[in-house]
């Protein structure tokens, strides 16, 4: 369990210079995904990786954003050679952190060149709105209420290996929404290639705190305010991680 | 003819649903153990156990602020409970986490009184399921070493 802070770090470098004897070093595995998860609570920091080990991911857990940026060669502005071939394919953060919320952390991990590219999701136990929403504008893949689940994970590992299946559940569903996603909107960004499909085979779940706030019942002020608080993001984008319930 | 196994699976069982029902525990705590196999069998006992060191270290923390007399900080008081309803809401310990929404309410309106029951209060239950969960943990181990599963408790 990652008590101290760091555990396994899977940087192709050191992949690479593993070898035994004069054999070739093992293969990179390229399918297995690295996340960096990020929460100051030590509890959570367990769940969280039990969560991503069960669901076939390598982890790496840190307890601050600074940390975080340390792991990943941006807590200064040399650039690091080694950094290069760090591979992590998700970080996912806490929001509330003292030092680095995890807002601050998703900003600095979008401005740079090496880590843009690497979805970020945020974990909060309070449903804010307007949190929620800074967040995504800010390019947050997902935003995920605490505690969070198996299959909230689950969700987020089938995305990452691009076999996204597109369903009745996103963090911000507008009531007009269903189960087919609109496919004349423009495609998602790389590098994920989304598999858009309904869903409508698997039963339905007990409903998660996620589900009941993003229910029908939301008010058509809410709604707007969805519409209307971030006009360049494109709805499938909101969509792109799926069913929060789905196992 | 009831052996020992089916007996103390009937006492895991009902026990479990008991606590369930007297809302010591939420799904919460069902979704921990789905998270137990055999390569982690014991999950759940190690989480629970980090976080009652979490609920005595940060109770002490709560405690010593509520003790500056007359120099009392709420926002430390209430960032030591904000921290402990977030461990207590990732367990499924759903009264802890109860009592911790109160006792935030009283921290952000700087009610001592409030916080000093609130604290009295959080203290008192995160003991008892402390010694609720130590009763189950030692049913399900009585259970193994009788030669029997621990049965799934559907909630």
């Amino acid at each position: 369990m990652a008590k101290d802070g760091g555990v396994s770090c899977l940087r192709s470098s050191e992949m690479m210079s593993v070898g035994i004897g004069g054999m070739e070093p093992p293969p990179l595995d390229l399918d297995e995904v690295h996340v960096l998860a990020v929460d100051d609570s030590l509890v959570d920091r367990i769940v969280i990786e039990r969560l991503l080990r069960i669901t076939s991911c390598k982890v790496t857990a840190v307890d601050s954003g600074w940390r975080a940026l340390e792991f990943l060669g941006l807590d200064n502005d040399k650039a690091s050679a080694e950094f290069d071939k760090l591979k992590v394919d998700m970080i996912i953060t806490d929001y509330c952190m003292p030092g680095m919320t995890g807002y601050e952390l998703l900003k600095k991990i979008k401005e740079s060149s090496s880590f843009r590219q690497v979805p970020v999701v945020i974990m909060s136990s309070e449903n804010v709105l307007t949190r929620i929403d800074r967040c995504l504008e800010e390019g947050a893949e997902d935003f995920l209420l605490k505690p969070v689940k198996l299959a909230d994970v689950k969700r987020l590992r089938n995305c990452l290996t691009g076999d996204v299946k597109l369903s009745n559940g996103n963090k911000r569903k507008l009531p007009e929404d269903s189960v087919t996603v609109d496919t004349s909107l423009p495609p998602p960004p790389p590098p994920s290639s989304l598999t858009l499909s309904t869903n409508s085979s698997d039963s339905s779940p007990p409903l998660s705190p996620v589900e009941v706030f993003s229910s029908p019942l939301s008010s058509p002020e809410e709604v707007d305010d969805v519409l209307t608080s971030s006009p360049e993001e494109s709805p499938i984008r909101r969509q792109k991680m799926g069913s929060p319930g789905l196992d | 003819m009831d052996t020992l196994v089916a007996q103390l699976q009937r006492q895991f069982r009902d026990y479990t649903i008991s606590l369930y029902h007297q809302g010591f525990l939420d799904d919460q705590f069902t979704e921990l153990k789905k998270l137990q196999d055999e390569c982690s069998p014991d999950f759940v006992a190690e989480v629970v156990s980090l976080f009652f060191e979490d609920c005595e270290k940060l109770i002490g923390n709560m405690a010593r602020a509520l003790d500056q007399t007359g120099n009392v900080d709420f926002s430390l008081v209430g960032s030591s409970v904000h921290q402990l309803k977030g461990s207590s809401s990732s367990v499924g310990a759903k009264r802890v986490k109860g009592l911790c929404v109160t006792f935030k309410e009283c921290c952000d309106s700087q009610n001592f009184e409030g916080c000093v029951r609130c604290l009295q209060q959080v203290d008192i239950e995160y003991k008892s399921l402390k010694a609720k969960l130590q009763d189950l943990f030692n049913l399900e181990q009585q259970i193994v070493q009788a030669g029997g599963r621990i049965p799934q408790v559907d909630i």
